[in-house]
């Protein structure tokens, strides 16, 4: 309350600020907050790109000079967060090796893809950018604000050390499994990432054994980011799906202590007192049928629901292109469908997501203080008839479906077109497994 | 459930409902939607010996003594999938289990589908446990003619258990999905004009070798080829041509052959549709349109959730299809396709008479199924809710009186 009087301040001494500049209240509104329940007649309140408050009508102090917005039947939802997409058209490693640390899949990613738009059209206003297919470990992520921008700087996000945020790609399973220097075999697999690991471990030794600068090892691109894997400032999004591979994952994570969400995930509800145990979150994908490849022939949509009464941490991807940004919600509506919570389903998409890309305190639910990345729905975001009206990132809006072009991104139709295949197109045959 | 396992629930399922079928069962519903009227609030179906002897409120509809109760808030007819591959592209998407399509040839329209689908492929039992009980399947797009389709129920541990009509359309596809593999080679066709010479020379041959097969001395006809017999029949209008087609010009190129040969087409597809609606209207073609949640790119980089909303505005004939999926999904399910197709712009009772009665009259099964009428097969979904919600659930499935259960979760 106190920084809504703040503002309210503001706004009193800066009378001929810009609209931009102006305090914005979304007035009436169901606020579905994910930390503090749901608010049936609520206030919004944003402010130069921060949530201000988030409470029930009466109680949230609307700053004089706000832009209103009139919330009569609409929910209000934060930004949804995609732990895991390909949109942007981008590749980090190459055929080259399994293993590449070093390598950045942001220096790869076309901000004009119309993939954007459309999850900015599914309300999805963070993603974490995955290489694509394939290998061990395909190189660095990026965690990107979806916000209006013509470069990949203008999309990304920095710590307080100015370092750009992202994890660290890797797969087991089939996925990685092709002629050498790839592996033939799972236990090659491990091997393979436990000697990448090992080889981090005796790079950091190096470094620590001397302060001489002339003595100190060459710089390794690659182990350096391994190192920060190790260090716990990376965190691995390991793409797994039979019940036994993530169990791989959670041996290697045991060995070399290093911070890990589990991706895709299609059998973990066989082994979910396992990844409870482990206190490792899980990050889902959800599709119509089972198969499709060998790994996922046993993927249900009961996933969610089993890991949840498991207690392990869950949220969801869209693995854009394998699942439509747009329809991301969806994802958390066929969870609850076979038995997850509603709550458990929206904080999927919303605060554990962000939790898993450790930005949990600056995104994911509406709370004062939290970045003003929101969504406007004319029904539950749950329900198949619901829309995404608005989308808004850092307070500022860049989906309106009352915009011709902007409900062209949602529903499709003739310029709605990415001319480009999607991220499975062009690696070859192996790919696909 | 290991396949085996599944395969014995079948089993036991197949076994308990054997004599199941025989007797009387009485569905009750709090809303019976017949789609051939308006839905009807506390109805009743009752079903005898596979087909529907009663429709109408519980109040007014005798009940057999003995019959069987099943109970639902919702009840609809059995969907209809217009179009798919399940049964022919199987859920492990390996080579063994991979018969939708033959490269070897660009026109092949001998090859039937009654001749590769596997009625026990856990796809089958997936689809029919979200209320599906019909579908068209057949032969992919990605070859110029691909092959017969078949009509089948969802149920059966054997081809000829399932199918209701055994070669229904003969599968063909246009635009850049027909080009041979191995243009690059010189293999045709390799461009849009020439798939659509070839097939014209195709049907043409046809043409002639049906003349001279109908010569009065057997003496002067022709040795009898399977496929000629096959084209034969689209010429004769017995067998529609199905053409997987997805750009406006190709869907363009589709109208003039069949002006050109008289036959029957349908449009199957069609992401750029709604540029050509007046066209499309005027040649009085059918149109399937791709499933609602199409991922955009390629040669539907166009494609839009609300094209069957534009084709229901143009009045041009519809129903709702599952598609191919060449990996995951490996199917799509019709009922949520038919539901992105009901929250964009078509509507709830539109959607379902899409998914349904409208799937039907387009693969001409109308008189058997599609709606809930006396004398039609007892073929039925039920639900807790309103079906095309993502929260609701299948709870139970009939086909021709025999009982399958909705989702398990």
């Amino acid at each position: 309350m106190k920084r809504v009087a703040a503002a309210a301040l503001l706004a009193l001494a800066l009378p001929t600020a810009s609209a931009q500049d102006a305090p914005q209240a979304f007035v009436g509104a169901r606020l579905i907050t994910i930390t503090h329940g749901e608010i049936a007649d609520g206030v919004l309140v944003v402010h130069r790109g921060k949530i201000v408050a988030a409470g029930p009508s009466g109680d949230v102090e609307i700053p004089r000079g706000a832009i209103r917005h009139d919330g009569t039947g609409r929910v209000i939802l934060p930004g949804l967060v995609d732990t895991h997409s390909h949109i942007g058209g981008g590749w980090a490693a190459d055929g080259s090796a399994p293993i590449q640390p070093g390598v950045r899949v942001l220096d790869s990613i076309d901000v004009r893809d119309a993939g954007f738009q459309r999850a900015q059209a599914g309300g999805i206003t963070m993603i974490n950018v995955m290489p694509g297919s394939g290998h061990l470990l395909s190189g660095q992520t990026v965690y990107l604000k979806n916000r209006d921008a013509n470069t990949i700087e203008g999309l990304v996000i920095r710590g307080p050390d100015g370092r750009i945020l992202g994890g660290m790609k890797m797969a087991n399973g089939t996925n990685s499994r092709r002629d050498p220097p790839f592996p033939g075999t799972r236990g090659k697999s491990a091997a393979l990432v436990r000697e990448a690991f090992v080889a981090a471990l005796a790079y950091r030794e190096k470094l620590a054994r001397t302060s001489d600068a002339d003595k100190k090892p060459d710089r390794d691109l690659g182990l350096e980011a391994l190192l920060e894997v190790l260090d716990g400032t990376r965190i691995v999004h390991f793409h797994t799906h039979r019940h036994d591979d993530i169990l791989t994952v959670l041996r290697l994570q045991k060995e070399f202590g290093f911070r890990v969400v589990l991706h895709h995930v299609s059998e973990g509800w066989k082994v979910a007192d396992e990844i409870a145990a482990a206190e490792v979150g899980s990050s889902i994908i959800v599709v119509d049928s089972p198969g499709g490849k060998l790994e996922a022939r046993d993927l249900l949509l009961k996933t969610g629901a089993v890991m949840e009464r498991a207690g392990a941490r869950v949220a969801f991807h869209t693995d854009d292109w394998i699942t439509d940004s747009r329809l991301f919600l969806r994802s958390a509506a066929l969870a609850v469908r076979a038995g997850m919570s509603r709550e458990g389903a929206l904080r999927g998409l919303t605060l554990a997501p962000a939790e898993m890309i450790d930005l949990g305190d600056r995104l994911g639910s509406l709370d004062a203080g939290k970045d003003a990345d929101f969504i406007v729905l004319d029904g539950d975001p749950l329900s198949v008839y619901a829309k995404v009206l608005e989308t808004w990132v850092d307070g500022a809006k860049v989906f309106d479906r009352a915009q011709p072009q902007d409900r062209l991104w949602a529903v499709g139709g003739y310029g709605a077109g990415d001319p480009r295949a999607g991220h499975l197109c062009c690696f070859g045959a192996g790919s696909w497994e | 459930m290991s396949g085996r396992a599944l395969g014995a629930a079948f089993m036991a399922l197949w076994v308990l409902s054997a004599p199941a079928r025989a007797a009387t069962l009485v569905v009750h519903a709090e809303t019976l939607h017949t789609v051939a009227g308006q839905p009807i609030s506390d109805g009743v179906v009752v079903v005898q010996d596979g087909k529907i002897v009663a429709v109408g409120p519980a109040s007014r509809t005798p009940i057999p003594a003995g019959a069987e109760r099943l109970e639902a808030r919702v009840v609809v007819p059995g969907l209809v999938d217009a179009h798919t591959v399940v049964g022919l592209s199987g859920i492990l998407n390996q080579p063994q289990d991979q018969d939708q399509l033959e490269r070897s040839e660009p026109i092949q329209p001998e090859l039937r589908a009654i001749d590769a689908y596997n009625a026990r492929d856990e796809l089958v039992a997936w689809i029919r446990s979200f209320g599906v009980t019909t579908i068209h399947a057949g032969h992919a797009p990605g070859a110029l003619v691909s092959g017969q389709t078949l009509i089948a129920k969802t149920r059966g541990n054997t081809v000829e258990q399932a199918v209701i009509v055994p070669q229904a359309m003969v599968a063909t596809t246009f635009g850049d999905a027909a080009m041979n593999a191995d243009r690059e080679k010189g293999k045709p066709p390799g461009t849009r004009s020439k798939a659509v010479a070839m097939l014209r020379q195709e049907l043409v041959r046809a043409q002639e070798y049906a003349a001279k097969r109908a010569n009065g001395d057997p003496a002067k006809r022709p040795e009898r080829s399977l496929r000629l017999d096959a084209l034969a029949g689209v010429l004769a209008g017995d067998l529609p041509l199905l053409v997987t087609v997805e750009q406006h010009q190709d869907i363009l190129s589709v109208l003039r052959v069949a002006r050109e040969f008289e036959i029957h087409v349908v449009l199957d597809g069609a992401a750029e549709a709604h540029l050509v609606l007046d066209e499309i209207r005027a040649a009085g073609v059918a149109v399937l349109p791709h499933p609602p949640m199409q991922r955009a790119y390629g040669e539907m980089e166009n494609a839009t959730m609300e094209l069957a909303a534009r084709l229901d505005a143009a009045k041009i004939p519809f129903a709702f299809q599952s598609g191919f999926e060449a990996y995951v999904p490996k199917t799509r399910v019709l009922l949520f396709e038919a539901a992105i197709g009901a929250a964009n712009g078509l509507g709830p009772e539109r959607a379902l008479a899409a998914a349904t009665l409208d799937a039907a009259r387009i693969l001409g099964i109308d008189k058997r199924v599609g709606s809930i009428e006396v004398g039609k097969d007892g073929d039925l979904a039920l639900y807790d809710g309103d079906p095309f919600e993502y929260t609701t659930h299948c709870i139970g499935v009939v086909i021709e009186g025999e009982r399958f259960p909705g989702e398990a979760h």
